[in-house]
């Protein structure tokens, strides 16, 4: 039986987005009895809704609402409105994501201990650690169906970790493998097993990939403690004159501003969103946004060092076909300054359809040097670069002069390399090409940055209240009662892909506020 | 990221009723050739083997015949045959692009005219066309047709095969027992 709550039910946890963050905390907090509404900007999509073509998929699935973007990355450049390629649905981008899910390696959490002071970058501890976290992985692991942790088997590679495996290995590397994946390489918790299919970023439509679309968000509803409102995008939180949470405006399905009372307030909307409500909540009382008493809201947005490497060969290579991550080198992923930078990256296996190729390969490139390599795009292999980048006080969201269907000032996101981001970068771009040209190689392309997927830092967690938004539980340095569930928590990017620790954090989460709702402290 | 085209474009004509009647020879005999393409006059264009032809409404033949030689020098495919680049333009004949499309295609004209040829669809070498369009490259006109280009053109799914690329899988039971890992030469 599916929940309805009343406007005026103040008793509610009101969540604002349903992804890795947002519907992950609503089934955690829904399974203890807790009563929740999730407010979801996007509609539903379920496996059956899902489009094996990318540019269709992409106009389903897409956060495609105005943005806007300044700075010196291309991705202003060749994408001034599309900063970010995630999703506007329930489920959130989990119905787009790869599925690769890695820990943070142990001095990740310690950026700045480990790093020490970088010119130009905002670096900070995590106010927590790995051993803090191991048993929040462990669930985050059991809950995703992770393989090649617990006792799951890894997935088959398919031909495109074939050549990446032969090429990294002809180089000495060791950590070859294909990935610890939310895909399911046998049946597992009601969900099949991987069919090989590709078009993993269009929504998988075995659902053979975790999504909280068709796990968590219908596992929640089932309680009975959790009520999805979807197509609902919050405009601003309401406080009250003590500088508590009260609830929140959002405009409904058929545009109607309506007002959701609520005891505590979680926001999950990305780390462009999330920022963005924050600041457009600003009040007399907090003229700066909610939660921004250290003026950190939307600043250190982080976005990994990322990049891509094709290869041609003389022969085919079929890379869309099969999962499209399930492949990774990890050797790299070490800490080590010789190299020219500080921390680490992982080269993953990577395929874009034809479509998405043209667009992606070199945007804003055209002529026979671009059409080519199109023209071989049947031999070609494909890799991506997930490095960690510094956090820098000048990168991030602020609020736009463009406005949204809404009337609400949109993200402005700002973005410029800093130059250990650079060196990194160009320090894969030459591994990656060496790893393809060890299996014959004839033609390779460093292949820039798309719009962000890895989006953090926004909302930062820190011990010390001047120097981030949230505590170590993600919860508001200044309102008890305001809790931020995703990424955008993240004091540091390390050189993972964010998602398994933006669920083991919200899982964390949820047993934090369902103990201090008990002991009556919010 | 614009992909409008890929979404309001109208189909290709088939050979309209009026031209079915006409001989590849009479097509010939009546068409005066603005480069791979025959402008028919009354409307049309049409390649010189009369594989395909386009109606042009408000744009004028001779505009279309520059758009499509210009796609196919920005994203030239020698086995991608003219109809998939005529869909990926077809969308500027209309009263929304009239004037981008006239202004654009004569800055086209008179650069190439600078460069000193006839005009731009007429040139015989891509090269030489190519240098006319890295003159303008920097313009509104050649970026939006470049990038309407990117989804126009490659959105096609009947071009894909010529590629390799399979699209959808689904339908098939995706690749689990259709060669996902069938690499033979590693």
């Amino acid at each position: 039986m599916v929940a309805k709550f009343d406007l005026n039910d103040d008793s509610v946890v009101v969540i604002i987005g349903t992804g890795a963050g947002g519907g992950v905390l609503a089934h955690e907090l829904a399974q203890k009895g807790v009563k929740v509404v999730a407010l979801e900007a996007g509609g539903r999509y379920l496996p059956e809704d899902f489009i094996n073509d990318e540019w269709d998929s992409f106009s389903q699935l897409a956060w495609t609402d105005a943005r806007t973007t300044t700075g010196s990355w291309r991705v202003h450049k060749d994408f001034a409105g599309l900063p970010a390629w995630i999703v506007k649905a329930v489920g959130g981008t989990t119905t787009h994501w790869a599925g690769a899910s890695i820990r943070f390696q142990e001095h990740e959490w310690k950026a700045l201990s480990t790093y020490g002071k970088v010119d130009g970058a905002n670096l900070l501890d995590w106010p927590i650690d790995g051993s803090e976290m191991a048993p929040w992985y462990e669930k985050a692991e059991t809950k995703l169906g992770v393989t090649r942790t617990g006792d799951r088997a890894g997935l088959p590679g398919n031909n495109n970790f074939k050549v990446f495996e032969k090429g990294a290995k002809a180089l000495g590397y060791k950590e070859v493998h294909t990935g610890r994946m939310a895909i399911n390489s046998s049946e597992y918790d009601d969900r099949m097993a991987c069919q090989q299919t590709g078009f993993c970023f269009q929504g998988c439509k075995w659902g053979a990939k975790w999504s909280a679309a068709y796990t968590d968000i219908p596992r929640g509803e089932a309680t009975g403690n959790l009520e999805v409102r979807d197509r609902s995008h919050v405009a601003r939180i309401l406080h009250d004159d003590a500088g508590k949470a009260t609830g929140v405006e959002y405009f409904d399905k058929d545009g109607n501003l309506q007002m959701q009372k609520a005891r505590i307030v979680c926001v999950a909307g990305n780390s462009f969103e999330s920022p963005r409500l924050l600041l457009n909540s600003a009040s007399s009382m907090f003229p700066d946004g909610m939660g921004n008493s250290s003026g950190m809201v939307g600043k250190n947005y982080m976005r990994h060092t990322t990049g891509s490497v094709y290869a041609v060969f003389d022969k085919p290579v079929r890379m869309w076909r099969g999962t499209t991550m399930a492949g990774i080198m990890q050797d790299e992923a070490r800490h080590d300054p010789s190299r020219g930078f500080v921390g680490g990256y992982e080269l993953e296996t990577l395929s874009l359809g034809l479509p998405f190729m043209a667009a992606f390969l070199n945007p804003g490139a055209w002529g026979r040097g671009f059409t080519t390599a199109l023209d071989s795009y049947e031999n070609m292999a494909g890799m991506w670069i997930v490095g960690e980048d510094m956090p820098q006080l000048g990168n991030g969201v602020t609020l736009s002069e463009t406005k949204d269907q809404h009337g609400l000032p949109v993200a402005n996101v700002n973005f410029d390399d800093h130059p250990n981001d650079v060196a990194m970068r160009n320090h894969a771009y030459a591994r990656g090409e060496e790893i393809y040209k060890a299996v014959g190689a004839t033609r390779t392309f460093p292949t820039p940055p798309y719009p962000s997927t890895h989006n953090l830092g926004t909302n930062r967690m820190s011990e010390k209240a001047a120097d981030g938004v949230v505590n170590k539980h993600g919860q508001s340095h200044d309102i008890a009662n305001l809790f931020v569930s995703d990424g955008s928590q993240f004091t540091s990017g390390a050189s993972e892909n964010p998602t398994l620790t933006i669920v083991a954090l919200a899982i964390r989460q949820a047993d934090h506020i369902a103990r201090e709702m008990s002991a009556k402290n919010i | 990221m614009k992909h409008s085209h890929a979404t309001r474009r109208p189909p290709l004509r088939e050979p309209s009723p009026e031209l079915a009647g006409i001989s590849r020879r009479e097509l010939l005999r009546r068409a005066f050739a603005t480069g791979a393409m025959t402008v028919i006059g009354a409307g049309f264009i049409a390649a010189p083997d009369a594989a395909w032809a386009a109606e042009v409404t408000v744009i004028t033949p001779e505009q279309m015949a520059t758009l499509v030689q210009m796609a196919r020098d920005t994203y030239p495919h020698d086995r991608i045959a003219d109809k998939f680049y005529v869909v990926a333009v077809k969308g500027y004949d209309s009263e929304d692009n009239k004037a981008m499309v006239a202004e654009g295609t004569a800055a086209l004209d008179e650069a190439a005219k600078a460069q000193g040829h006839e005009n731009y669809a007429s040139i015989g070498w891509e090269e030489d066309r190519v240098k006319v369009l890295q003159a303008v490259e920097g313009t509104t006109f050649f970026q939006t047709v470049r990038a309407g280009l990117v989804t126009g053109l490659y959105n096609q799914k009947d071009i894909w095969p010529l590629f390799g690329y399979e699209g959808e899988s689904f339908s098939k039971g995706g690749y689990i027992n259709r060669g996902f890992d069938d690499i033979d030469w590693l």
